[in-house]
């Protein structure tokens, strides 16, 4: 018995490295699953308040070029707003609830990116307080950037596009044909559309839009534009790699929506078995 | 290893971390080159240092980096392995009438050929490791060999750097 605990205790330094990188890698699966415990992110309340103060000081080094994308976003929904706005005549007839609107549009700040690892996180300065929840789809003015994953009270911790777990549903607007839009972890400006059959007509410079299929995003917000087409390695689907529309590496300010009757079509794809890609 | 040696590396510790997470994590080369500094503290923590307190230490910064990056797990693991490499390692590479005691194993110190010997295993260790949890389940072989190597060098050239602007020869920080 004192053999074997001289034994154990002569490799104490070997077994204590087997258990640290036992817990190192526990932490990794447990993170990388989809219902991962997201205590430990750049979203708990000191590592975001940490944060935030450093962006208090960067944040003067943007101002110039989020300024220009506000005001070249305001002036695009105004020109919306005032082809909507019902010319007041007796031809009107109030909407009834199909048209009524299911999404809602918050904004926050990004605290915290990377674009250059395999799987990358964004950090905003909102959290469960200002009405943020997981599940929620972030964009930007140019595009889409990601889905919340964990919320603290002030901070979020968003799944970048530049994530190649992240599966957003997408469709060619000019075709309507849908695909699902995947990072493939090479270059932070290129993605691919996954799932499209080889029959379809796909040209260089079709633009890719969500399609609205999994009720994260509204429809048609931008993913970016096809880039190149190839009938690739699968014999039932064409190989296109598209230029995404945001740019990780300045992002700055983003929208997050929310579709308020996301529980309700999940339950009913739920109780009908549909499995959405 | 007297009080001083030891509030040196608090501090250290510290500095190294602020560094990391709030200016080298937003500075990559080309997209590949990565400088990982705070492996740099961990190789110049004095000789005589234990493999057990010396993973517990990398094993907490390597936590702390992680949740910065957020990447649970990967940094910690590498941490780990190169904290448990560094003895084994110092141990062959000792030079003929072996080493002073009380010195951090610095370039001032220890000189250019010896510090290169040491460092640039355990540093492709760290690296190699990060790259292949980074990138474990997907085809991208080709480009974590580069960035397992660019990002070796990167991070080597600022330690030296780093060695050569702040630390004084045959002294702590």
């Amino acid at each position: 018995m004192q053999r074997i605990l001289l034994f154990l205790y002569s490799i104490r330094a070997f077994l204590l490295f087997v258990t640290l990188e036992t817990v190192a890698i526990w932490l990794i699966v447990s993170y990388n699953s989809p219902q991962g415990a997201v205590f430990f992110n750049s979203s708990n309340s000191f590592t975001g308040a940490f944060l935030s103060t450093k962006d208090n000081f960067t944040e003067y080094f943007t101002l110039g070029r989020s300024n220009e994308e506000l005001a070249k976003k305001n002036a695009l929904l105004m020109k919306q707003l005032a082809n909507l706005s019902p010319v007041k005549d007796s031809v009107n007839i109030p909407l009834d609830s199909l048209m009524e609107s299911t999404y809602d549009f918050r904004s926050a700040k990004v605290i915290n990116n990377s674009i250059n690892l395999r799987n990358n996180h964004i950090t905003l300065n909102r959290g469960a307080e200002d009405g943020i929840k997981e599940g929620m789809g972030v964009f930007n003015g140019d595009g889409i950037v990601g889905r919340v994953k964990g919320v603290s009270r002030h901070y979020a911790s968003v799944i970048s596009l530049l994530h190649t777990d992240l599966l957003v549903s997408s469709k060619i607007r000019a075709t309507d044909v849908f695909g699902s839009t995947q990072w493939d972890g090479k270059n932070p400006q290129k993605a691919k559309l996954k799932y499209v059959p080889r029959h379809v007509q796909v040209a260089h410079g079709d633009t890719v839009v969500t399609s609205g299929y999994n009720a994260v995003f509204p429809e048609g917000i931008l993913v970016g534009t096809v880039d190149s087409v190839s009938n690739g390695t699968d014999t039932n689907y064409l190989d296109i790699t598209i230029d995404l529309a945001a740019n990780f590496s300045t992002l700055t300010y983003v929208y997050l929506v929310e579709n308020n009757r996301e529980a309700e079509l999940d339950s009913l794809q739920e109780i009908t078995e549909i499995v959405n890609e | 290893m007297n009080s001083r040696t030891v509030i040196a590396s608090i501090g250290g510790i510290f500095l190294y971390f602020i560094v990391q997470v709030l200016i080298l994590k937003n500075l990559v080369l080309f997209g590949m080159a990565f400088c990982f500094l705070y492996v740099i503290y961990l190789l110049l923590l004095p000789i005589e240092i234990k493999t057990i307190p010396l993973m517990v230490i990398a094993f907490v910064l390597g936590f702390s980096i992680d949740i910065f990056y957020d990447s649970l797990g990967i940094h910690t693991a590498s941490a780990v392995m190169l904290a448990f490499f560094r003895k084994p390692w110092i141990t062959v590479i000792t030079p003929t009438g072996g080493y002073d005691s009380n010195t951090p194993p610095t370039l001032l110190n220890m000189g250019m050929g010896w510090f290169l010997m040491y460092s640039v295993p355990l540093i492709l260790l760290h690296h190699l490791t990060f790259f292949l949890i980074d990138n474990l389940g997907t085809s991208l072989y080709i480009p974590m060999v580069y960035k397992t190597l660019s990002s070796t060098v990167f991070t080597f050239i600022i330690g030296m750097i780093v060695q050569v602007l702040f630390y004084k020869k045959r002294r702590g920080i």
